[in-house]
């Protein structure tokens, strides 16, 4: 257990912590990467090292305080390193997103200012070479890997092991400025800026304090209890808030170790392989994992099947007791512990859980029967809300008070209030200094008492004490009659079915509620192999008329279990259509975090909107899209337009 | 001719130094048949030369003869400023020619990494009985020989399929495994027979950037045959087109490309 260190005179700052590991916890692992086959490790003490091997380097190159040092790529330790030592110079790091295409990341280049770019490959560099025309402040860009850079024009391109030699060869000359810088670092200075991934707009850059980082990691380790010793899977963009609390806050907080995957493809394996204790995916990837244990399982034995049914069932019915510590009767709890020979044990390493103490979900609601799924198996998974403003945690389930349908109750030191509208505010330490050159928005999300401004609607369940959020503030609106509409309320309910991937819903202002429906080519994909359906590319199944039934039948599914909420059964979707396109963050039609981009959506494809409504058969469109390397193209196709069984309600709900 | 000994940079800055091989004058006969008639070229140190040429022009033979897996009746065959003398295909194996296959000739029942391991064969020494008690030197070889596997699987990216035997893999995939054990035995001439066939356009887009990225960062150098006149032009230094056997064009792509006799053998000519 990390021995409990005391909070006011303690480390001030992340590079501060940094040193505190380096003595306190020299020889224990503090980084590993997957290369060349094999786990390299870094101890405190070498990491330390490194840090300020690359610190100097960065001073070297002249790099000022208050300057800004940009970092892309895909997780690596050196690109972690590479922002601990911006903020050991006094600059400020901002980590983006490495699949954002070259026009967004001109964008944030160029609005956060940054001299200095640190980016993984020659994929990274080309892109910033692209776009570095129109960045006035840019100078110089660091890469990490020199593959197929051989030839480049090296007057402002430095590669990263360089940086590093020039900074220890000129130690003597700057180690003394460099300890300054640090000492001068505070609670107040800033310890990095994320840009959102901005559902509506132009991304904005979220400043947080040192303050924001160090106490909310405090108090978030706390919660959870996370050790010195725990390991985690670092996969998740580093551009993502959750990912910098979790590889850098809470890691340096508590010492623990971060470990970096081979590749984005290799994720799965090195989970199984490093095992993480304390882990954090977005639903989707839960989803996935559960999607393909299934699939495999169709192509398993008849008596392994048997067995993996029989136990799955014994797991639901008391696998959450036995999690949360509730009596369970002694029989049940020995076949439980049979099962977890047979059948949980061997599962749960598979999918690389085996040693998960505190796993979390958020960003979207998450099927009930899929967070169950995985309880049920003895894991610890429990969901959190939070946002980037808030450097994560404003609330977070206990153990022992999980469920599918609430995001838990307040972590330390967050207070909530919910607004007459329904929008829920937050106010804590880890809310976050301001937006970045942007004072209107700043002024527009955060008041003068500090409470912000989360723009999603929601209660506090009564009894409980237990935060549920409803919908995005904005996003919920009326229907023609008056009556609530709440689109992600009736997408998630459809999303939980495997066979549908992304939903957007339809209906503020009108009468009815319509829906576009993405399926998800695996799950369907998989269904029309074991059929013999054969076809050649998404649209091709999409469109096919078994599919229609199916998605047609968990449409009405939904509806039914709509209808039952008094306040919301005006959702119900009347008509559909299945997309012939994915939604993609390519298009604009999502976010890098995959969230669904109403406006644009609405505007893009307004044409089958308006065939939604006017009670056509089909529609014939054409669409935009652009291809992973920037080329665009487009599709056309020819829509079905379905209706679908609504359950009907006696409008009794006036207008308000 | 004396140009042919000396080095000289290109447009993107890659150096090319000078001959390393040279055929001339080959013909290869099977039976009556004139597969190659009387063909010269020379490939120098570091550029990406291909062999271009409609169906049945004697491309794969020309590449055989190179490996020699064809011993040709007539002409020589140049290698490193001394002329090779006729040799199975291990020998040249040995003398840092390595080569891909247009049918797929992987293990299909081993690993990724086995099939990488395979490419190292000949910087292997240790004999049998080391190899059977592994201890020691046997082990340090095989040590050494997988960091160098580890670092082309890193390079071509084919991290994620390491453990997976070759016969589940897709078709590009395997393209890409035996593009990997050839450049195991870390070679100085590279010979690709049809890298592309049969691939998608994404896969061939991958391919020209592994291909060139070969050629940049290993130095290696690089002879290759191609259906695909677009990869042609783009990826390649020199071209050879060849058509029933003879070679009707040699130069750079924008020579070949405005060749009368080139354009007449892929488009046809109009018999009056």
């Amino acid at each position: 257990m990390a021995k409990p260190l005391t909070r006011a005179d303690g480390p001030q700052s992340v590079p501060a912590l940094l040193q505190r590991n380096a003595t306190q916890f020299a020889n224990a692992p503090a980084y590993r990467e997957k290369e060349y086959g094999i786990w390299q490790s870094w101890t405190w003490a070498e990491t330390h090292d490194e840090v300020q091997a690359l610190a100097l380097g960065l001073m070297n190159l002249g790099v000022n305080e208050g300057d800004f040092v940009a970092v892309i790529g895909r997780n690596r330790p050196y690109l972690y390193w590479a922002m601990i030592a911006a903020e050991m110079v006094g600059a400020v790091p901002v980590p983006l997103y490495q699949d954002a295409n070259a026009e967004e990341m001109a964008y944030v280049l160029g609005h956060c200012g940054a001299r200095f770019v640190i980016v993984g490959d020659q994929e990274q560099v080309d892109k910033v070479i692209e776009v570095q025309e129109g960045l006035h402040q840019f100078e110089h860009l660091i890469y990490l890997d020199p593959r197929g850079l051989r030839k480049y024009d090296h007057t402002t391109l430095h590669q990263y092991s360089h940086v590093q030699d020039q900074g220890r060869a000129a130690y003597d000359e700057y180690i003394k400025e460099l300890e300054r810088r640090i000492a001068k670092l505070d609670y107040d200075s800033t310890g990095v800026m994320l840009y959102t991934s901005g559902t509506t707009g132009k991304p904005k850059g979220v400043v947080l304090s040192n303050r924001n980082i160090i106490e909310t990691a405090k108090s978030s380790s706390d919660f959870d209890g996370l050790r010195q010793t725990d390991d985690i899977l670092a996969y998740l963009p580093m551009a993502w808030v959750g990912d910098f609390i979790f590889s850098v806050g809470q890691a340096m907080w508590t010492g623990f170790c971060t470990n970096c995957p081979e590749s984005a493809e290799t994720m799965h394996v090195d989970l199984r392989e490093i095992g993480p204790t304390y882990y954090f995916a977005p639903p989707r990837v839960f989803e996935t994992q559960l999607t393909n244990v299934m699939i495999r399982m169709e192509d398993a034995s008849p008596f392994k099947k048997r067995l993996f049914d029989y136990f799955m069932a014994h797991a639901r019915k008391v696998g959450p007791s036995i999690l949360d510590g509730k009596p369970v009767g002694g029989w049940d709890r020995l076949k439980y512990q049979l099962g977890e020979l047979c059948i949980y044990g061997p599962l749960k390493n598979t999918l690389g859980f085996s040693r998960v103490r505190v796993g979390y979900t958020a960003g979207e609601a998450i099927g009930p029967e899929i967070f169950d799924f995985y309880r049920s198996l003895g894991i610890n998974l429990k969901q959190l809300y939070g946002q980037t403003e808030a450097t994560v945690f404003i609330t977070a389930q206990p153990d022992g008070e999980v469920r599918s349908d609430t995001v838990g109750v307040t972590c330390p030191g967050v207070e909530l209030k919910i607004a007459d509208n329904g929008e829920v505010f937050y106010r804590s330490p880890g809310v976050f200094v301001e937006y970045y050159k942007n004072a209107e928005s700043t002024a527009d999300t955060k008041d003068a008492e500090g409470w912000v401004a989360t723009g999603d609607a929601g209660f506090i369940e009564e009894g409980s004490g237990h935060l549920r959020i409803i919908d995005r503030a904005k996003d919920v609106g009326q229907m023609a009659d008056g009556s609530l509409f709440a689109p992600k309320y009736v997408e998630n309910k459809l999303k939980f079915f495997p066979n549908i991937l992304e939903v957007v819903v339809f209906g503020n202002g009108r009468d009815e509620c319509t829906a576009f429906i993405n399926i998800d080519l695996t799950a369907v994909g998989n269904w029309a192999e074991r059929n013999n359906i054969g076809y050649a590319s998404y649209q091709e199944l999409a469109r096919h008329p078994q599919v229609m039934d199916t998605i047609q039948s968990h449409v009405e599914e939904v509806n039914k279990s709509v209808a039952e909420d008094p306040m919301l059964s005006g959702c119900q979707v009347h008509r559909f259509v299945v997309l012939h396109k994915e939604l993609d963050a390519d298009d604009g039609e999502l976010t890098r975090t995959r969230k669904v981009r109403r406006r644009i959506i609405e505007d893009k494809f307004h044409d089958i909107i308006t065939a939604l409504y006017d009670g056509s058969k089909s529609i014939s469109t054409e669409t935009e899209v652009t291809y992973e390397d920037g080329r665009k193209g487009s599709i056309k196709a020819t829509l079905e337009v379905r209706d679908a069984k609504v359950v009907p309600v006696a409008r009794k709900m006036a207008a308000e | 001719m004396n140009a042919t000994a000396e080095s000289y940079t290109t447009e993107d800055g890659r150096t090319i130094g000078p001959v390393v091989m040279e055929m001339k004058n080959i013909t290869l006969r099977f039976g009556g048949v004139e597969a190659i008639k009387d063909i010269s070229f020379d490939i120098r140190e570091g550029e990406i030369r291909a062999i271009i040429g409609p169906n049945g022009a004697g491309k794969s033979s020309m590449l055989n003869v190179i490996s020699g897996f064809y011993v040709p009746q007539e002409g020589e065959v140049w290698y490193k400023g001394s002329r090779r003398p006729s040799m199975r295909p291990y020998q040249v194996a040995e003398q840092g020619i390595a080569r891909t296959f247009q049918n797929i000739a992987l293990f299909e029942g081993m690993s990724v990494l086995d099939n990488v391991m395979t490419g190292r064969l000949t910087h292997m020494n240790t004999g049998l009985f080391a190899q059977s008690f592994w201890k020691g030197k046997a082990e340090q070889e095989e040590i050494a020989n997988r960091e160098v596997a580890e670092k082309i699987i890193d390079f071509l990216e084919i991290q994620a399929i390491r453990k997976t035997p070759v016969s589940r893999l897709s078709y590009g995939l395997k393209k890409r495994v035996e593009l990997a054990r050839a450049l195991a035995a870390e070679p100085s001439i590279l010979l690709l027979d049809e890298p592309m066939a049969g691939m998608n356009v994404e896969e061939k887009e991958d391919m020209s950037r592994f291909i060139l990225d070969v050629n940049d960062e290993f130095g290696t150098t690089i002879a290759l045959i191609e259906h695909d006149m677009g990869v042609v032009m783009d990826l390649s230094d020199r071209v050879v087109v060849m058509d029933y056997g003879k070679k009707i064009g040699d130069g750079t792509p924008d020579d070949v490309r405005n060749n009368q006799d080139v354009i007449d053998a892929y488009l046809g000519v109009a018999h009056d």
